[in-house]
Formats: C-alpha cells, sequence, structure tokens
C-alpha cells in the first residue's frame, strides 16, 4: 500500500480514488449509483479498523513532517502544502483519544474533502477498499453517550474482523471545533 | 450572491448588468464631476448622456419600472445640456447630482431586489421637471408613444403611421432614413423594433418596409436579421437626435440618413456609414476593418447628388460609403466605445484570476526548488541546464509579473469619488476648496483600491474640516479664498504611495499636545519633537476641532484610518507646517497577496514577520535585559523598556530559551504604535512570500496572520504581530531559565526541541 501512497502524491486533485484496489472488478457502477451499494476506503488506527466514504477521499499520501500551528488542540498535527493549498492534518489517534501517533513516513495521510474544506487524517496504513450493500451496514450499539459514538456512522463486518464506518462530517465539524477551542480558551 | 435571483432564469445577466451599472456610475460621477468644474466639452456631457442612456435600457430589459422612468426623465434633462440649452450652473449641477444619486439608489435598490418608497426620488424628479418645463417646447410627449406597439412589421410594404406628437414650432425637419440592419444585428443583442420605437419618439414617421430579403421559412435563421426599412420622419429635432437613436447600432446597419426639404426636396445629404473616420483617431482603425469586412471600401465616394438619386427603397442595402465630412462627431465617441470591449477588455471572475496568480505562485515554488537542486548537483555552471534554468527562472518571473498585474487597476476608481466629497463637505463647512488629483492611473491591486475608499474620504474630510481655514480666515493669512486640496499617487519603491496636502493651517501643536495630555495620551511631563506631535493626531481618542462636527471629528477619525492602513501592511503619517499647510502621506504595499517578511528561526521552527511591522532589530547584552515579578522579560533601549517576548515560548515550546540576550530581539511596531521585542533564535533572511489563508481550510489561530509556502515546499506561519502583543505567555510550569544557564553567550542557538517537535522531527 505504501507503494500506491508515494505515487499518490502526483495524483491530481480530481483524481478517483475508486480507480485504485482490486474490488474495482468486482462492482457493478450501476448499484453503486442506484445507492444499493457503497464503497468505503479502509484504514487502520492502532488494532481498530475505520472506513470512510470513498467519495469524500481526495488522495492518500505518505506521511510528511508538517509545520505546527501553535494554540490549537493536540490532534491538529500541523499543516502541510498541498500543490499550494495549505491543508489541516488531523491525527486520528489522538482525536480518539489515544495519543499522539509517533509519525513515521510509512504512516499515511488520507486527504479528505469536508464541504469545501480540504483536510488530511493521519493514519497508520490504508487498507482497502471496501464495496458494500447498504443493508450490510449495522447500527452502532447504544452503549453509553461514549465521545467518539457520534462520530460513527454504522458497523459492518468484512472477514469477521469490525469495520467502524467514519462519519467524517461528525468528526471535524469545524463550527463545533472552534466553539471548543474558544471555550477552552477561556 | 443575491438570494433573491438564484431561481431567476436571468439572474446572470441581472448581474453583469448590475456591474456595468456600478462601472457606468463610476464613470458618471467623474464626469459630473468634470461639469462641475467647467473643465468639459461635448464630449462629456454625451458620455453622461450615454451612462443614463445604457442603464435605461438595460433597465427596460428587466423591467426595473422606476429606474426606467426616472433615467428617461433624467435623460431628457442631459438632451437639454448637451444642446446647449441650459446654461451650466450651480443649481443644475447640483440637480446633476441629486439626480445621479438618486439613480445610484435606484440602481442599488433594483439589485437588491427592493422596491423604493413611491415617493422617493420625487424631489430630483421634481428639479428635473422643473428645467423641462422651463424650456419651451421641450416637453417631449414620449411617453405616449413608447406604450403604442408596432404591430404590422411582417407585412409586405406595411405603413406604420404614428400620431403626431410634436407642437410644431420651430423648423420641423424632414429625414428619409434607410435603416438596414445586418444579419449580426440581433446576435449582438440589439432589436430594431426598439430603435424603430425610439425614431417614433421623436416625431411623426412614415414607414416603409422591405421584406425582400426574408428567405423561406426553411430557410430562416431566427437569429439573423431580413428586414430593411424606409423612415420618413418629420421632427423638430435635430439631425444629432436621428443620429443618436442608430447610436448603438451603427456597426450592425447599413444606414442612410437623408434631410429633405420642406417640400420633399432634398436639401442636403448626410450620409453616415457609422464611421466618420476622421473624427476619432482611435475609430479610425475600426473604420478600417469594418468596412474591410462588409467589403464596402470606396475609395472614390460618389458624389452626393449621385448618392441621392440611389436611394430608393430596394437598394438601401447599397451601403453609402461617403464619410460626410459635415457628420457631427456625435456618434464616432460612442460606437467606438460600444465596439472597443469586444477586442480591447474581457470580464473575468476575480476568482478564476485568483487561481492562475496562485498556479503561479506554485511555479516559482517548484522552480526555485528545481533550481536549489541543480546547483547543487554540481552540474557545470555553462551546462544547458543551467542555463535553461536561467532562462525559465526569467520567463516565470515575468509571468508572476503579469498575472499580478491583471488584478492592478489604476486608483481612478477612488479618486473619482473624491470631487463628490470635497464639494459635499465643502458647503457644509463653508469653505471654498479646489481639489486637484495627481497620478489617478497609477495601478494598484484591486483589494487595495476596495480598502483605500474609506480611509481616503476620512482623510480628505479632515483636511477639509480641520486642515483649511474658512475663506475669511484665509484672506485674513493672506492667502487665497479658495483652498486647495492634493490628491496624488505614485508608485516608490514597489509600494504606492498617496499624498494628500493642504494649504491650510497646518497642525496646530500646542492644541495638540495640550490635548492629548489632558486626554492622557502623552504623559504629563512628556518632551516630543513637532514630528512625533503632529502624528499624535494618530493616536485614539483625538480631536482637535473645536466643536465636534458630524463629518470628521467624532474623536476617532484618524485613528481609524490608521488602523485601516496598517491592516493593509501600510504605514500612515504626517508633517505639518504651521500656518502652510499639512500632508499626509499613505505608504501601501501594491498587493494583499504578497507580502515582504523576515524569516525568523524561533525553536526549530520558522516564521515570518512582516517588513513593515519591524524597526529593528537588536542583540541586547544581558545587562540591557531585566526580568519583572510575573517572569515577564523587558529589554532597555535607549532609555525605554521593552517588553520582550519568546516566540517560541508564546506557541508552547516551554523548553525555549527566555533570555534575549541570548538570542536576537526583533522590535515590531504593533497596532495603536506598541512596540514589542519579539525574542527569535535566527533571521533567516528576507523575502517576498505569497500570503496563503489558514481559514480556507481550516480556522483563524491565534498570534498566526496566514500562511505561506517557502521554497522548499514548506509551509510557514506569518506572525500577526497586533494579537502576539494582545497575548499571554502560557503560564509555565517548569523552573525558569533553567535551560538558559548550559548556552553559551552571545550564540546563535537552536533550542532543545520540545518532545512534540521530537516526535515530528524524527518521524
Amino acid at each position: 500500500m505504501t507503494d500506491d501512497v508515494a505515487e499518490g502524491q502526483q495524483v491530481p486533485a480530481g483524481f478517483d480514488p475508486r480507480l485504485l484496489g482490486k474490488a474495482q472488478s468486482d462492482v457493478d457502477e450501476q448499484d453503486v449509483q442506484r445507492g444499493k451499494l457503497v464503497q468505503y476506503v479502509s484504514f487502520k488506527v492502532d488494532d481498530s479498523e475505520y472506513g470512510i466514504d470513498i467519495m469524500a477521499v481526495r488522495e492518500i499520501q505518505g506521511w510528511v513532517t508538517v509545520t505546527t500551528l501553535p494554540n490549537t488542540p493536540e490532534y491538529v498535527r500541523g499543516v502541510l502544502n498541498l500543490r499550494g493549498t495549505i491543508v489541516p492534518i488531523f491525527d486520528l489517534r489522538c482525536r480518539f483519544g489515544n495519543g499522539l501517533t509517533d509519525a513515521t513516513p510509512l504512516h499515511v495521510v488520507i486527504i479528505v474533502a469536508v464541504g469545501e474544506r480540504i483536510m488530511g487524517l493521519l493514519v497508520d496504513a490504508v487498507s482497502d477498499i471496501l464495496t458494500i450493500g447498504t443493508e450490510e451496514i449495522l447500527p452502532v450499539p447504544e452503549i453509553e453517550a461514549r465521545s467518539d459514538q457520534r462520530f460513527l456512522n454504522g458497523l459492518i463486518t468484512v472477514q469477521d474482523r469490525m469495520v467502524a464506518l467514519l462519519q467524517i462530517e461528525k468528526l471535524f465539524d469545524i463550527d463545533e471545533l472552534v466553539a471548543r477551542v474558544g471555550a477552552a480558551a477561556e | 450572491m443575491l438570494p433573491a435571483m438564484t431561481d431567476d432564469p436571468f439572474a446572470q445577466f441581472k448581474l453583469t448588468f448590475f456591474e456595468e451599472c456600478t462601472e457606468l456610475l463610476t464613470d458618471m460621477e467623474q464626469n459630473l464631476g468634470l461639469v462641475e468644474s467647467g473643465s468639459f466639452d461635448n464630449e462629456t456631457l454625451h458620455a453622461i448622456f450615454r451612462a443614463v442612456h445604457s442603464i435605461k435600457a438595460g433597465a427596460d430589459a428587466f423591467s426595473f419600472k422606476r429606474m426606467v422612468a426616472f433615467t428617461h426623465r433624467f435623460e431628457f434633462l442631459l438632451d437639454l445640456l448637451r444642446e446647449e440649452k441650459l446654461a451650466v450652473d450651480e443649481p443644475l449641477v447640483d440637480t446633476l447630482f441629486k439626480s445621479f444619486d438618486v439613480l445610484s439608489d435606484l440602481v442599488s435598490f433594483a439589485q437588491n431586489g427592493e422596491e423604493p418608497d413611491a415617493e422617493y426620488g420625487q424631489d430630483a424628479l421634481a428639479a428635473i421637471e422643473g428645467y423641462l418645463s422651463g424650456d419651451v417646447g421641450s416637453q417631449p410627449a414620449a411617453e405616449a408613444t413608447t406604450d403604442k406597439p408596432v404591430v404590422e412589421e411582417k407585412t409586405d410594404q406595411a405603413v406604420v403611421e404614428t400620431a403626431d406628437v410634436q407642437s410644431k414650432e420651430e423648423g420641423i425637419n424632414h429625414f428619409r432614413i434607410e435603416f438596414t440592419p445586418k444579419e449580426a444585428m440581433y446576435r449582438h443583442a440589439n432589436e430594431p423594433l426598439l430603435i424603430i420605437r425610439e425614431l417614433m419618439e421623436l416625431g411623426e414617421i412614415t414607414t416603409t418596409i422591405d421584406t425582400e430579403r426574408l428567405p423561406e421559412l426553411a430557410k430562416l435563421e431566427p437569429e439573423d436579421a431580413y428586414f430593411s426599412w424606409v423612415f420618413e420622419l418629420k421632427t423638430r429635432y435635430g439631425r444629432d437626435d436621428v443620429d443618436e437613436v442608430f447610436e448603438f447600432v451603427i456597426d450592425d446597419c447599413d444606414l442612410t440618413i437623408v434631410t429633405l426639404g420642406d417640400d420633399n426636396e432634398v436639401v442636403s445629404v448626410d450620409v453616415s456609414p457609422g464611421h466618420a473616420g476622421d473624427d476619432d483617431d482611435d475609430f479610425g482603425f475600426f473604420v478600417d476593418d469594418e468596412a474591410l469586412k462588409s467589403g464596402v471600401v470606396d475609395a472614390n465616394p460618389k458624389p452626393v447628388e449621385e448618392v441621392v438619386a440611389e436611394t430608393k427603397p430596394a437598394e438601401v442595402k447599397a451601403p453609402a460609403a461617403a464619410p460626410a465630412a459635415t457628420t457631427p462627431a456625435a456618434p464616432t465617441g460612442p460606437t467606438a466605445k460600444a465596439a472597443m470591449p469586444k477586442s480591447a477588455s474581457i470580464r473575468v471572475d476575480v476568482d478564476r484570476v485568483d487561481r492562475l496568480v496562485n498556479m503561479v505562485g506554485e511555479l516559482v515554488i517548484t522552480q526555485s526548488m528545481l533550481a536549489q537542486e541543480v546547483n547543487n548537483s554540481a552540474m557545470d555552471q555553462s551546462s544547458n541546464v543551467t542555463n535553461g534554468m536561467e532562462e525559465l527562472s526569467m520567463h516565470i518571473r515575468e509571468l508572476q509579473e503579469n498575472v499580478m498585474s491583471i488584478r492592478m487597476q489604476p486608483v481612478k476608481s477612488v479618486f473619482a469619488r473624491m470631487p463628490r466629497i470635497v464639494r459635499d463637505v465643502s458647503k457644509k463647512v463653508g469653505k471654498k476648496v479646489k481639489l486637484i488629483t495627481e497620478g489617478e492611473t497609477t495601478e494598484v491591486d484591486k483589494t487595495v483600491i476596495e480598502e483605500l475608499a474609506d480611509p481616503l474620504t476620512h482623510m480628505i474630510r479632515n483636511s477639509l474640516d480641520h486642515g483649511l481655514e474658512t475663506p475669511e480666515e484665509r484672506l485674513a493669512a493672506g492667502k487665497g479664498e479658495e483652498g486647495t486640496i492634493r490628491l496624488s499617487a505614485e508608485h516608490r519603491g514597489g509600494r504606492i504611495v498617496i499624498e494628500i496636502t493642504d494649504d491650510g493651517r497646518g497642525i496646530n501643536r500646542e492644541k495638540v499636545l495640550s490635548l492629548a495630555k489632558e486626554k492622557g495620551v502623552v504623559a504629563e511631563d512628556a518632551s516630543l519633537s513637532d514630528e512625533e506631535i503632529d502624528n499624535l493626531i494618530f493616536a485614539p481618542g483625538f480631536s482637535t476641532a473645536d466643536e465636534v462636527t458630524d463629518l470628521s471629528g467624532r474623536g476617532v477619525g484618524m485613528d481609524v484610518v490608521r488602523r485601516n492602513i496598517q491592516a493593509l501592511g501600510g504605514r500612515v503619517s504626517v508633517t505639518s507646517t504651521p500656518g502652510v499647510g499639512a500632508r499626509f502621506q499613505l505608504t501601501l504595499p501594491l498587493t494583499l497577496a504578497v507580502l515582504d517578511g523576515m524569516i525568523v528561526g524561533a525553536s526549530d521552527e520558522k516564521y515570518v514577520i512582516p517588513i513593515n511591522n519591524i524597526i529593528e532589530t537588536v542583540r541586547p547584552p544581558s545587562s540591557d535585559v531585566e526580568t519583572l515579578i510575573d517572569g515577564n522579560k523587558v529589554i532597555r533601549i535607549r532609555g525605554e523598556y521593552i517588553r520582550v517576548v519568546s516566540v517560541a515560548r508564546m506557541f508552547g515550546d516551554v523548553n525555549a530559551s527566555n533570555d534575549p540576550s541570548k538570542g536576537l530581539v526583533v522590535l515590531v511596531e504593533a497596532d495603536g504604535g506598541k512596540v514589542i521585542g519579539l525574542h527569535v533564535d535566527m533571521l533567516a533572511g528576507q523575502q517576498q512570500v505569497v500570503i496563503k489563508s489558514l481559514e480556507t481550510n481550516y480556522r483563524a489561530v491565534k498570534g498566526i496572520a496566514s500562511a505561506t509556502i517557502l521554497g522548499d515546499g514548506s509551509v510557514c506561519l506569518i506572525l500577526d504581530i497586533d494579537a502576539l502583543a494582545r497575548m499571554e505567555v502560557p503560564k509555565i510550569k517548569k523552573p525558569e531559565l533553567m535551560a538558559d544557564s548550559f548556552v553559551p553567550k552571545q550564540t546563535e542557538q537552536t533550542e532543545m526541541p520540545s518532545a512534540e517537535h521530537l516526535e515530528a522531527v524524527t518521524a
């Protein structure tokens, strides 16, 4: 996967990551369009596996040193230059409350678009592209109001592993983020 | 942009219309200024008329009824002016300005989708009507005819008659007008029907239509024009007015206008092919061009009689090519203007330009990266690659300059508003003022221009209100009754310098100083140089006028000006000679997209400090460094204590040295002239950087104004000096200065990176 990653830097912004990965041949385009099938990019953070909607993914690249931003939450690793755009990089492990990632060039940054904004997610590794039927998505059991609960869109099982589907808009709801940081500053 | 319009299929066209209106109104205001100053000619009046006319046409198309009704009357007034039936005097100029205001407001009402009150603009309208009715016979009954539909166009040889609407007072002119639209007419958004209607407003008209060219239905191109017309017009209006009807279509038609005598005998012939070449140099180009295209170049213009002999309806198509020397210049200017934009300028979305600017910025970075690589590769300095790189770098710089210049606009658009302000304010304060503007063509970035209007307005008002004396005072001081304000712009060293000079009384230093002391702006016992006193007027909370007026003197004026200018990365200063006058000087960067910065290193990060905040850089000896009770450091410079902020600590590196004598202190001036020292480790050079917003993809970060990308492709943060000056250093938990004792004195040092930074480095 990391080989792909290095190339990812040359991929133009409009690149459709669906062309990546082996799952492509199995996919019935029409089913995807009809909404029966959805595709997720799955990745690992620690031992857990997560998925994000493939349509949000702009590109995937290896970790490079970023410029640290002062006065920001710990999980904001900094900003990097993505072909002239300043893109903030968020450490997902840290966002989930498990401390900062000890990032190496083998770590992967997934560049995603959330609304108008472009941002990068620092994860351990990208594992696969999953094509699943919408009916395969299971609801998240409501255990208790855990903080990361509302980031989750649902759960799926892939070869006996559980993949948690992230709702990226919730994960980095900028307005909420600003409000919280503002509150913390006071 | 305008929510009310989103469902409107014409929204886009409306947008264009309003953009045009803005431009037209700007031009118009400027021209009105000329009229007021008396330095105008016919062309100025024509230009004003055209502006109103164009707005009317657009308003009509979008059914902005109020606007149409108003412009219609306004046009008549301007018409009288053009015909020199009205003398330009003060009340008339007032009416013109008033009408201009109403028109501007109507445009913005329409733009915001609002409907003005019924009585809105009635006073201006009444003033116009006053002039119109004052002029005998000039009351045109145009409205009566505008609604009359012209129906029978499709009938062969149809004759459309309209009622005689003119009072036949003076000489009635008879014209025979042969009008053959070219095929392209509709495609240029012109509509013969409207022209005919307009013609009908001029007087009694007999219309003959020639439908010979009409092809079979199958071959008919809906967008082509096939008809031609012959009109016999009896009007009290002159030739100019008839020409004017065709003003905007003259390029798109073959037109012959013949003046007939009362008994239908030909008295004179004016053949206007639309191009009276000699009248206008600019236009000469188009004549040739157009003539070539339509193949009507006629080296030997036919004698007048011959042309007349030929003017039968069927032959209207034959374009007459004799450029009649008697043709008034009126149509040439307008057509030149109407035709010019096709090739001379295009409307481009600012976003697109910005994207272009961005991309070129990237190109510059990539190029310098490549150049670096080539240099490092120990390649032969005369190799093709090295030479190629040099050439590439030259081309790219040129490209960058050119792309940047797309955003540049002359300051004229802002300067043009000032005569109006001077006029209004001088009336209110009862002073006589002459405004002289210079260097209006000086170009500066669009964003800077937009931000310039408010500060300039404020400063001009200030000069008028405080600077200049009343006529009596001036006479008593042995000056001319009329004061002068000079507004000038010029480029100087990559910046634009704008100066506002008045020949008024200058700054009353005694008063300023005592006031400043009274208001606590300076200490009671402060001794200040003259220059320092003069510049006190920029201090917050200041007003020197004896009475607080509603113009300036709200006590915040010049303070706000300074803040606005500084926000643009500029500076403002004043020099004054008592009794002789004052000069305000603004210097601004040419663009807001790039910034001159000093790159400094603090901890293991690099930051950019904007050059115009920097006063000086010092390496203070440890004897000049003192610690305050709260742990903050101050340094003593020329007898003053200045607070020093460690950039690294401010940004959370708790291990960073807090001893300014171990590094460099960059003295910067923040908001309101407050000076602080920024403690950094090293200076890494001065460079022009392209400003990139952090907020595009993230949000504003405290202490950071924006970011930029350095030559190596890395992101570098630009410091927000004003914010830094206000920020508190984060509380330090560790015992202070622990690390300092390990660092040798007076060397440039790289601080121990914090755990967080270490992680980033090793990663």
